[in-house]
């Protein structure tokens, strides 16, 4: 940041204040998603001033760790997840991610996103962005995206997904006070958003999900990502085949809500 | 899937599965493609030249070609030992100057001084304290070397190609190509290389993967080689080369582990985990610059720092301990000596001797704390230097390797050392790695593979190597 920035009413707004693991109350929970090595950690330890291990290597990230920040007079719980390429397939540690994003009923998802190789971060993008709406673009690495010649036009594509894009580049702490105040934005409801959704081209794979996210519906009322369930079922996914037949699917839904105990590096 | 399903909901997905033709998930992937391309067409444009991405691709055809990717590894891995050694040298003895004679010196003489009872000064000073200070001479300085430069290879994206160049091995082997990232982490710490084993979706290429994490060296033994290596194996050299000898002593032990974790890879995956390797693709990044300051504070405040400080934890109550041990009677002599002189047998045998094997059951909890407690079992038992008493430092300032003095003392010889470093490599997992294991894998089946295979073949290997070297020597 330089002198200057964080002055201006821009991003001045609110305080901000990082709290490591001492969290204390919170009163918003975000979530931190994105491909392998897009820079979670990097942006996690940015925001919170924790200093979870970061490498240049996919996979570096195994479990999710939890930081705070405030910012604006409110409370943040920020979880750093694995990465993950896709919410449909996993790996034992995209699990951990897609559980997360899922399940957790995070108040803001920020996927983060690789500028420089964006066209493949944005299947995860959408796959986010169908499942809630309340979320945020970041694209970092945007020096990167710079040196390999590409110009991204943010505000186009912020239009086009209908969410909130922030260009970043994290390890130069560049972004940063934007990325804040959008979150807090976004927590806050001062900015809503309807996220793009996507139209799937067979229609007969579209009304097959319609009819059992209805009868998800009559039976589960209260339970999030119905369509997500539904897409599962349909692909005969074996795990939430046998939580339905054995009624514990709500149980498998509640038991991503419990915190868990700060990590150590 | 499920025919038999009485649940009405599971007979509607079923007979609506039943309409939809093709892959499921390829058409809902296949859509979400579509919709990127248009985003990216319509908001990415190429202006300027990719310069990034000739210097990725001649830099990738050097690090990862098939004729110079595995050449260049051993060479950066060489040059980074190398560094450790040479720099850690200095400091490391000036540190032991420092703590070990003046510090105990001076501590011994306040104790006298304030007439404090002699088991307490004993205890405290003789057990807990010179063991502490041994921790932080033999480890602080190799530590505060190799993993700034260890992290900054990370940093700089080097670990991918490092899986890259090793995937075909380990496919041969029947293992997973990421393995070779768990190891990699394995480097660090086995326990987090373990739990690091998540990255691979298939549960036998996962398990193989935590049965073998051991052989790579962790924090607690990399000191240990470096030491013993400089102390024996370097010396024999002319000094001039010392160094560079140490080094490849260290390297050697390194890629007999990683050759070891192939070895049981392939045994276990022909045995006990049957199966063929899975197919994954692993994204190459591209390199970045790495960011040396705060790649040295975070590896300094963080790795090195908390290491030591898990060393200490360990090492103040082993000291107590050992100092126990040593002064607790039984019949003439002390407990110690009674462990050691029945542990003494098997010693010999292993190429080693029934100190090391008594340090080795103290550092169970932490592999950090070997050298130093089997420094203090020898001084306590030998009696060699006489720490402890007046004047004990003098034996130190006789020689410039005060180390070695000790252990030659001990009956310590070349065989001692190359056993030393063999059993460094093959034995069990600190207790922590241990517990980890079995939170990962909820089978002490499995646990007890992992921690009882490398001790089994440590005893192999190092009897083997005691037997060959006493036929031709």
């Amino acid at each position: 940041m330089s002198g200057a920035c964080g002055t201006c009413d821009s991003c001045g707004t609110g305080k901000w204040g990082r709290m490591g693991v001492d969290m204390g109350k919170w009163d918003y929970t975000v979530a931190l998603a994105g491909n392998p090595n897009t820079g979670k950690s990097t942006i996690f330890n940015a925001l919170t001033g924790l200093r979870q291990h970061t490498g240049n290597w996919p996979g570096k990230t195994v479990t999710r760790a939890e930081g705070g920040f405030r910012y604006a007079d409110a409370g943040f719980k920020l979880v750093d997840l694995p990465g993950t390429y896709s919410l449909l397939s996993a790996t034992p540690d995209e699990e951990v991610a897609r559980d997360f994003i899922l399940f957790g009923r995070p108040d803001v998802t920020v996927v983060v996103a690789d500028a420089s190789r964006l066209e493949r971060n944005l299947n995860l993008v959408l796959q986010v962005l169908q499942i809630t709406d309340r979320a945020v673009l970041c694209l970092n690495l945007m020096d990167e995206a710079r040196a390999s010649g590409l110009e991204l036009d943010f505000r186009g594509l912020a239009r086009d997904l209908g969410v909130p894009v922030v260009p970043c580049a994290a390890r130069q702490m560049e972004g940063i006070p934007e990325l804040l105040k959008v979150i807090s934005d976004v927590a806050t409801g001062a900015i809503s958003s309807q996220p793009k959704k996507l139209e799937l081209k067979n229609p007969e794979l579209a009304s097959a999900i319609a009819t059992i996210t209805k009868e998800l519906d009559i039976r589960y009322p209260d339970l999030p990502q119905k369509t997500w369930i539904a897409i599962r079922l349909l692909e005969g996914d074996r795990s939430i085949i046998d939580a339905v037949q054995d009624g514990s699917l709500a149980q498998l839904v509640a038991d991503q809500q419990k915190p868990i105990p700060a990590l150590s590096s | 899937m499920n025919p038999h399903s009485t649940d009405p909901l599971l007979q509607t997905v079923d007979s609506l599965r039943g309409t939809l033709q093709g892959d499921l998930r390829e058409q809902v992937v296949g859509d979400i493609f579509h919709e990127a391309e248009n985003l990216i067409g319509r908001n990415q444009h190429q202006v300027g030249a990719n310069k990034r991405k000739t210097f990725n691709q001649r830099l990738d055809r050097l690090l990862t070609s098939r004729w110079t990717g595995i050449p260049m590894m051993v060479l950066i891995f060489a040059a980074v030992l190398w560094t450790t050694i040479e720099g850690a040298n200095v400091p490391s003895s000036m540190l032991a100057t420092l703590l070990v004679d003046h510090g105990h010196d001076f501590l011994r003489s306040l104790a006298e001084s304030i007439h404090t009872p002699e088991w307490i000064t004993g205890l405290l000073i003789d057990g807990m304290y010179l063991t502490l200070a041994w921790v932080i001479a033999v480890m602080l300085p190799p530590m505060a070397i190799f993993f700034p430069l260890f992290t900054i290879l990370e940093d700089f994206g080097y670990l991918p190609r490092v899986a890259f160049n090793l995937d075909n091995s380990f496919r041969r082997a029947g293992a997973h190509g990421k393995q070779a990232l768990s190891m990699a982490m394995g480097f660090g710490c086995n326990a987090a290389g373990v739990v690091s084993t998540r990255i691979i979706d298939s549960p036998r290429e996962r398990l193989i993967a935590i049965i073998t994490n051991n052989f790579a060296l962790c924090n607690g033994r990399w000191p240990t080689q470096i030491l013993i290596a400089t102390l024996f194996i370097g010396a024999l050299a002319p000094p001039a080369i010392a160094g560079l000898v140490s080094a490849a002593a260290v390297m050697g032990v390194t890629v007999l582990g990683v050759f070891l974790t192939f070895a049981t890879s392939w045994g276990l995956s022909k045995t006990m985990l049957k199966g063929e390797a899975s197919t994954f693709s692993l994204e190459l990044p591209p390199y970045r610059p790495p960011r040396i300051m705060r790649t040295l504070y975070t590896s300094l405040i963080d790795r090195t720092l908390t290491v030591l400080w898990r060393a200490m934890v360990f090492a103040a109550p082993a000291g107590a301990v050992i100092w126990l041990v040593s002064n607790i009677p039984v019949g003439s002599d002390s407990l110690a000596h009674w462990i050691v002189l029945h542990l003494e047998p098997m010693g010999w045998f292993l190429g080693l001797n029934g100190i090391i094997l008594l340090a080795y059951l103290v550092a169970i909890p932490a592999n950090e704390i070997v050298i130093p407690t089997i420094l203090m079992l020898t001084v306590l038992i030998t009696g060699v230097s006489g720490v402890g008493e007046q004047g004990a430092g003098v034996m130190f300032e006789t020689d410039g390797q005060p180390l070695r003095v000790i252990l030659e003392a001990g009956g310590w010889t070349t065989l001692t050392a190359v056993c030393l470093m063999l059993f460094s490599l093959c034995h069990n997992p600190c207790s922590t790695t241990i517990y980890t294991i079995y939170k990962e894998t909820h089978s002490i089946r499995w646990t007890t593979v992992a921690t009882l295979m490398p001790l089994a073949l440590g005893f192999v290997a190092c009897s083997l190597v005691a037997l060959v070297w006493r036929l031709f020597t």
